[in-house]
Order: structure tokens, then C-alpha cells, then sequence
């Protein structure tokens, strides 16, 4: 499948989040903005939806914590049970440093194999690069492209709001 | 957005009290005579009743032959009730200044807005000296075991071995100098790092800044030692016997996390009252991940103390928390549990989400259950040993109230003495502009 992209290019990071704002004000649906570092506020700009990562990652802490009792329970209570420092066989306290590192564990495996697997970051993925350049110094936003596009209109309004140039772009996913 | 426009120059603001706010410190201090008073009158009435409880009880029987005779049971208890309102409330003001120091030494800029705070809240510092001296030379009896007298002298009838082998650290002239050692270097920053930056209000400039990093790292390191080592005077020392080498940590855990619930919470009432501007969501963000990591601190250095001391199970060692969980006919068994869920599992559970962060109604609510546990976590340290199984809540809870409203006086009035916003800080466009 072939996407046509219009990439504005911007050499400067205020200069662009203005122009975010005014684009979007526009009425201009903006696909992707690419940057070569991570800039405060742009989600927000972007309107990007808050990440449900923090959530999974709830439910994979609750995973490894249980887990991790069931397995010193099952392990230490019943299948093997033994005296440890004269202690019951479910010693509580004692199982709260293993418990907290397996809800570590578990949270942060699950977590980063879920930002991987969403983010299509899993090996032989091929990432569309627009414009190498985003990976240097210049920020790149990037519009999506239709039939009924307007492409003047649209490089009129990105230089109006501060682009350095305005390029057209194809791009073909597998 | 915020975070778009450049700010004009940042104006000052200045705390106006109304009559109305000083009205309501006076009446918490009211409030607090009054509780005092009922507490004393209860306390000195029920006597009779006690002596013959304490006749039946095996445990108070053991806990009244192995405390010396001292003050009457209700003057105990207020000396040991303005000592433990006070070591929190001198903990509680260090942390301003402490505070400070770490945001300048972190090079930290998101703080700015809200430094005035801090720098106010070491308020209690000289006034909490004259406390303790007060209350150490009238009641030390009652507080340390270690200033019996001829406890530490061959031959008495007193003589305590184990303690006379700690005298060469606890011996009346050398607590005395520490005492004034730790509030003097505390105090002595405090001011210095305050009128740095006051100078820097009025005349701008960089060199104030690199001046206060300077200051405010030598006050860290010192307060590294003096922090520790205050609290081993102030708080451990209350059980002669026992030692941990974890309690210095885990008391300055207990100031810190309850002077960044302070500051939360000051800057909320300030925020709802009109003032401070420039704080924000994300400030309050900011504070609320403080309150929430530092609640998990505290609770990952409680641990590590008893988890140790319950798995070795030695017995000088195991004493202190077979005192506090079971000891006195279970006195102080609920609040062991207590202790753990209002100063870990309520925060911890409250704050985990970003939401609840970011709403001055949730932060409130954390703030004051933490401000309250870690008080109890300090009666919890020190009533055990001092007033065995005679503790109690009305006296305790007037004179809480009465520090409580001293406390607010002076703090506000600390806090309307210079401008809310610190105007020629270098990074209070960082500040204002700050997002999480």
C-alpha cells in the first residue's frame, strides 16, 4: 500500500510547535511529527492520547506478585516444607524482598515487550524513515495525502507557519 | 499553551493574613489548651485507678520496677508529648532547608515556585532548641533512662553496665553540644541560603546562585551527619539499650516525606487562597511523585529494619518490636498496623495513578494522611519505651494541636515576609514554564 505524505521541514523546535498549533487550528490533520530529541509539551500539542502502558503495566505487577507469593507459598508451605531460622513454613516478611523483585520483574518485562510489540518495534520491522534528516537536526511533520489534497494550500500554510521547505513524499508499507 | 508564550517579568507577590486566618491558628491553639487540659485533668483523676490496674497486670507490674520513680504519671506524659511534638516539628522544619539545598545542588529548576515555601517552613528551628532544652533539663528523667542518676557509676545501686559503656556519647555536656550543634548548623544555613536569595530579589544576577550552591552543598553534607546523628540523639536513645544501625535513616525518611507532604499542602491552601500563580498541575505533579516515591522510602527503610531484626531474632535486638507489636497488653498492636498502612499502603495505593497526582483534592487528602502518620510513627518510636503501657491520646493530641497552631503563626509570618515568587531566580522561567 502507497501513502502520500506532504513533510514540512523545521529547523527550529519553537518555531514548530507553534506551527502545530496553527496547522492543526487549520483544520489540517497532522499524521506524525519526527524530531531528533523529545520535546516537552508535544504531546499535548499533537493531542496525542495519554499512553494505557501505566495500566498494563498495573496488571503485569499484579501478575508477578502473585506469582511470586504462590511460588514461596506453594514452594516453602507445602511441597517442600522446611525450617528456616526457626520460622513458620509461610513466613511472610520473609517473602517480601522476592515478591517485590518478581512485580519488578514481571512489570518491567511486560511492559517493554508490550511498548515493542505496539510500537512494531519487533525484529525485521522495516520503520519508515520520511526524511532522514529527523534523525540530525531538523524536524519534520508529516501530513497525509489524498486525492482531494490541496498540496499548494497545504505548503502555503506549512511555510506561512515557519517550514523551511515542503516536500512530497511516497511511501510504500509492506 | 502555557508552554508556548514567554513570560513577561515574572512579578512578586506578597501572603496577606487575614484577620481570619490568624483567628484560626489562635483557635487551633485554643483548641489544643483545651484537649491539654481535659487530657491533664483525666489523667491526674484516673491515679487511683491506674496503680491498682498496674497491681493486677503482670506487664505494667515489670514496666513500673523497671522505670525509676519520677514525675507523676500526667506530667510524664506532657514531657514526653512536647518532646515527640517537637522532634517532628524540628524534623518537619529542617526539611525546608534541606529541601532548598537539594533543588540547588541538582541544578533543579521545576522548584522555584514554590522555594518561598521551604525556605519558610524552617521556621521552628531556634524555637524548637528552646523546647528541648526546656523540656530536657525539666524532664529528662522521664524521657532518658541514660541521665538516672549513678546509672553510669560503678558501685550505685543504679549501675547499668551496658549504658555506662555508651557514656563517652551519652553524657549530659556532650548531648547538650550536639543538641546545639545540629540546630545551630541547621539554623545557620537556613538563614544564610534565605538571605542569599532574598539579596538575589533585590539585585539579580547569577553569582547569588552559584553562591547558594555552594552553601547549600556544604549544608547537605553536614546535614548528612547531624540528620543521623540527631536522630540516634533525640529519638533512639530514648531505648538505651537497643541500637539499629538503620535509624537514622529511617527517622530522616519520616521528616522527609512528611516535610514534602507539608509542602504540597501549603502550596495547595496557597494555590486555593489566590496565590502562587505559576504553580500548576505540573508542580503539584511533581510533589505528588515526591509524596509517593519518598512514602515507598520510608516504607523500604522500615523494612529493611525489621526485617532483619525479625529474622536474626536476637533478643536485645527483638525487644523493640515486641514492645510495640504485642508488647502492654497489645498497647500499641494496632498502631503497628496503622503505621504501615496510612504512611505506605493509602499513599502508595492513592497516588499510583497520574490523575490522582494532578488533583489538588487527592494531594490533600495524602498530604494530611501522611502528615498524620508520620507523626503517629513517631509516638510510635518514642512512647513505647518512655511511657511503657501508660500512653494515651488526649494530652498528646492538645499539645500536637498547640505546636500546630504555634507552628502556623510563625511560618506564615515567615512566609509574608518576602515575595511569594523569588523574581531574579535564574530558572523561574524553567519553573513556570515546567511540564511533566
Amino acid at each position: 500500500m502507497t501513502k502520500r505524505f506532504a513533510l514540512g521541514i523545521f529547523d527550529d523546535e519553537d518555531v514548530l510547535m507553534h506551527a502545530i498549533e496553527n496547522v492543526r487550528a487549520a483544520g489540517v490533520k497532522i499524521h506524525e511529527v519526527f524530531t531528533p530529541f523529545p520535546i516537552h509539551g508535544i504531546d499535548d500539542a499533537l493531542g496525542i492520547e495519554r499512553s494505557r502502558l501505566p495500566i498494563a503495566a498495573f496488571f503485569y505487577g499484579m501478575c508477578g506478585l502473585a506469582f511470586a507469593l504462590w511460588m514461596q507459598i506453594y514452594m516453602l508451605g507445602f511441597d517442600w516444607p522446611m525450617i528456616i531460622g526457626g520460622k513458620p513454613h509461610i513466613a511472610l516478611p520473609a517473602f517480601i524482598p522476592v515478591s517485590f523483585e518478581l512485580t519488578v520483574f514481571f512489570t518491567c518485562h511486560g511492559m517493554v515487550i508490550t511498548f515493542y510489540t505496539i510500537s512494531k518495534l519487533y525484529p525485521r520491522w522495516r520503520t519508515p524513515v520520511l526524511d532522514v534528516r529527523s534523525t540530525d537536526d531538523k524536524f519534520v511533520m508529516a501530513i497525509e495525502l489524498n486525492e482531494n489534497s490541496d498540496l499548494n494550500g497545504l505548503s502555503k500554510l506549512l511555510r506561512e507557519n515557519g517550514a523551511s521547505e515542503v516536500n512530497e513524499k511516497e511511501m510504500t508499507k509492506n | 499553551m502555557a508552554t508556548l508564550t514567554h513570560q513577561e517579568s515574572a512579578t512578586a507577590e506578597y501572603l496577606e493574613l487575614s484577620p481570619k486566618t490568624r483567628r484560626t491558628f489562635i483557635s487551633i491553639i485554643v483548641a489544643g489548651v483545651v484537649v491539654l487540659a481535659i487530657g491533664l485533668i483525666l489523667a491526674i483523676m484516673n491515679v487511683g485507678g491506674h496503680e491498682a490496674a498496674a497491681a493486677h497486670g503482670a506487664g505494667h507490674a515489670a514496666g513500673a520496677a523497671e522505670h525509676h520513680e519520677g514525675s507523676p504519671l500526667w506530667l510524664k506524659r506532657l514531657f514526653v508529648s512536647l518532646w515527640h511534638n517537637n522532634v517532628f516539628f524540628v524534623g518537619v522544619s529542617a526539611i525546608g532547608t534541606f529541601f532548598v539545598a537539594l533543588q540547588y545542588v541538582a541544578y533543579a529548576g521545576w522548584s522555584v515556585v514554590i522555594k518561598r515555601i521551604n525556605e519558610a517552613m524552617s521556621v521552628w528551628l531556634l524555637p524548637g532548641l528552646a523546647i528541648f532544652l526546656v523540656v530536657f533539663f525539666l524532664g529528662r528523667h522521664d524521657l532518658f533512662h541514660w541521665t538516672h542518676d549513678g546509672i553510669m557509676t560503678k558501685g550505685s545501686e543504679n549501675y547499668d553496665a551496658i549504658i555506662a559503656g555508651k557514656s563517652g556519647f551519652l553524657n549530659l555536656p556532650f548531648y547538650l553540644i550536639r543538641m546545639v550543634v545540629y540546630l545551630g548548623i541547621w539554623w545557620f544555613f537556613t538563614e544564610r541560603l534565605r538571605k542569599i536569595s532574598l539579596e538575589e530579589d533585590l539585585n539579580g544576577g547569577t553569582e547569588y546562585f552559584h553562591k547558594s550552591i555552594n552553601v547549600a552543598a556544604l549544608f547537605l553534607v553536614l546535614y548528612a551527619v547531624t540528620s543521623s546523628m540527631s536522630a540516634w540523639d533525640w529519638v533512639m536513645s530514648v531505648d538505651v539499650h537497643w541500637f539499629s544501625t538503620m535509624f537514622g535513616w529511617y527517622v530522616f525518611a519520616s521528616w522527609w516525606v512528611s516535610g514534602i507532604a507539608l509542602t504540597t499542602l501549603t502550596a495547595i491552601y496557597l494555590k486555593q487562597a489566590g496565590y502562587l500563580k505559576y504553580v500548576n498541575a505540573n508542580h503539584l505533579h511533581d510533589l505528588g511523585k515526591f509524596m509517593f516515591g519518598f512514602s515507598i522510602f520510608w516504607t523500604y527503610v522500615w523494612f529493611s529494619q525489621f526485617m532483619l531484626i525479625w529474622y536474626a531474632n536476637l533478643p536485645e535486638e527483638a525487644v523493640y518490636y515486641n514492645q510495640r507489636l504485642g508488647g502492654f497488653n497489645g498497647a500499641y498492636t494496632w498502631m503497628f498496623y496503622f503505621n504501615l498502612v496510612i504512611n505506605f499502603a493509602f499513599p502508595f495505593l492513592v497516588l499510583m495513578r497520574r490523575d490522582a497526582k494532578r488533583q489538588m483534592i487527592m494531594l490533600k487528602i495524602v498530604s494530611i494522611a501522611i502528615l498524620i502518620g508520620h507523626w503517629s510513627d513517631f509516638y510510635l518510636m518514642l512512647m513505647p519505651a518512655t511511657m511503657k503501657g501508660d500512653n494515651g491520646f488526649v494530652i498528646e493530641i492538645g499539645v500536637a494541636l498547640i505546636f500546630l497552631g504555634s507552628y502556623l503563626i510563625l511560618f506564615t509570618k515567615r512566609l509574608a515576609q518576602a515575595s511569594l515568587v523569588p523574581v531574579n531566580h535564574p530558572f523561574l522561567d524553567e519553573s513556570v514554564h515546567h511540564t511533566t
